[in-house]
């Protein structure tokens, strides 16, 4: 369903990732991890079709979501139209319902400005799922958030990737964060970087069945 | 000591320290005024009264002020929408930056008036030149400003805007126009003000109609009230333009930050 094959990707004369190869199923949940300045938001940004400056080919679904580290919101737009405006298939009342959903659904009328920080990952979150995306990439989503509120967005992001069931390729510091939303693990290592370890720990996809008890 | 305390508390009220500055220079034409004792080198203000009232019933003020306010319009819009598109193109694209930036530079140093004697003598003493003349001047402006905000555009919001694959018009109307609204609005401000400024030039060098053409007229006849009349009305418009027009839809599209 993805296949991502890239033989390399250089900034200048500088090579930063050389002979990454990898295939998902639908459904099937990856983490890379590896060093910091590995070059591992460069092949994220590859995978997402931002950057198309590299050799190789990446065999990506149409439908793809991504959280990034800051929200990316429109700030000058309603936090409803937020929703709306980047998904116009999706109906104010389908919109208002995402944000029900996430718990903001009285703050639809505002600016994200208005939001607190938290408030503005969820907006991000519902921007993710409201587009029923085969694939979802996040980059360090959680990053920044004090730990209580990361735990918050964490357990949402668990229920939502269940209940939607996409291919998810996440890329973390954290192994909390590794293991509670993926089950396999590609490590990047060397220079330029390039597939270290592929590990797939228990089921390759999460099985939505498993999460039954919370409907 | 009282007087200075007295004026900065007067700084709380700033529609009041406004009003009183008015007055003040309303205060210095009439010293001016009374000074000189002269009314056909400075008229006090309230002899301007009768002709001006004289000027809108015979419908000259209103006529040439329609003229002037007319070529404004027609200077201002492709102006504004050709500097624009220029402005963006050089701040997105590096190579078209290097090619038209000595272009802007010469543009951007060239007297207005060269520019408009020389549109007159290649085209002709038209209103086509005319107009020519002012947008030619007045582009490089809005250019300039208008790469510094294609320049300045959220990479991640561009981002986002691909992954979800948004619609190209959606993308300009809701990611990159809001981006640009305060460069365009800045653009807009000094454009209006720079553009009726070139325009009397245009007039005055070359038509035979307008605040321009008419303060001409009046300064052949050394008649200083008249020059004065015409020149305060239009301001005047132009003071209702900013008010009316411009700030409210600067309040508009800033309303997301001071919510």
């Amino acid at each position: 369903m993805i296949t991502v094959d890239v033989r390399r990707k250089a900034f200048g004369g500088e090579e930063v990732l050389s002979d990454i190869r990898f295939e998902m199923e639908a459904g099937e949940t990856i983490a890379i991890l590896g060093p910091s300045g590995i070059g591992k938001s460069t092949l994220l940004r590859l995978i997402a079709g931002i950057d198309r400056a590299f050799e190789g080919e990446i065999i990506r679904p149409e439908k793809i979501a991504m959280v990034f580290q800051e929200p990316v919101l429109l700030p000058w737009r309603s936090v409803v139209e937020n929703l709306t405006l980047v998904h116009p298939g999706l109906g104010t009342q389908a919109a208002l319902s995402a944000l029900e959903r996430m718990g903001i659904a009285d703050k639809a009328r505002l600016f994200p400005g208005q939001l607190s920080l938290g408030q503005q990952r969820r907006l991000a979150l519902a921007r993710a799922f409201a587009g029923r995306p085969d694939l979802l990439v996040m980059d360090e989503p959680y990053v920044s958030l004090d730990p209580a509120t990361a735990e918050e967005m964490l357990a949402l992001t668990e229920t939502l990737i269940a209940e939607a069931g996409p291919a998810v390729i996440l890329v973390t510091h954290s192994d909390a964060e590794a293991h509670r939303l993926t089950r396999r693990r590609l490590r990047l290592d060397g220079r330029p970087a390039t597939i270290a370890r592929d590990l797939t720990i228990g089921p390759a996809a999460v099985i939505p069945e498993m999460h039954h008890d919370r409907a | 000591m009282d007087c200075s305390f007295a004026l900065s508390r007067m700084l709380q009220y700033p529609a009041l320290v406004r009003a009183t500055s008015v007055g003040l220079l309303l205060v210095l034409w009439i010293a001016a005024a009374g000074l000189t004792a002269d009314a056909s080198v400075l008229p006090q203000p309230w002899a301007l009264w009768a002709p001006f009232a004289e000027a809108s019933a015979s419908g000259a003020l209103p006529y040439h002020l329609g003229m002037t306010l007319w070529r404004v319009v027609c200077a201002f819009v492709p102006a504004m929408a050709i500097g624009a598109a220029i402005g963006f193109l050089m701040g997105r694209m590096p190579a078209v930056d290097q090619w038209l930036d000595p272009w802007l530079v010469v543009f951007l140093n060239l007297p207005a008036l060269v520019l408009i004697v020389l549109c007159y003598l290649w085209i002709g003493l038209n209103e086509t030149a005319a107009i020519i003349a002012v947008v030619l001047n007045k582009v490089p402006n809005v250019a300039t400003i208008l790469r510094e905000g294609a320049r300045a555009l959220d990479p991640n919001l561009a981002a986002m805007a691909g992954v979800y694959r948004m619609r190209q018009w959606a993308r300009l109307r809701h990611v990159i126009l809001p981006q640009l609204a305060p460069f365009i609005a800045g653009a807009a401000r000094s454009g209006i003000a720079v553009i009726w400024k070139i325009v009397l030039v245009v007039e005055f060098l070359g038509r035979s109609s307008g605040i321009g053409f008419q303060i001409h007229f009046y300064f052949q006849l050394f008649d200083v009230a008249m020059v004065l009349v015409y020149a305060l009305s239009f301001i005047g418009v132009m003071l209702l333009v900013e008010a009316l027009i411009l700030q409210p839809s600067e309040r508009r599209v800033r309303r997301w930050r001071t919510a």
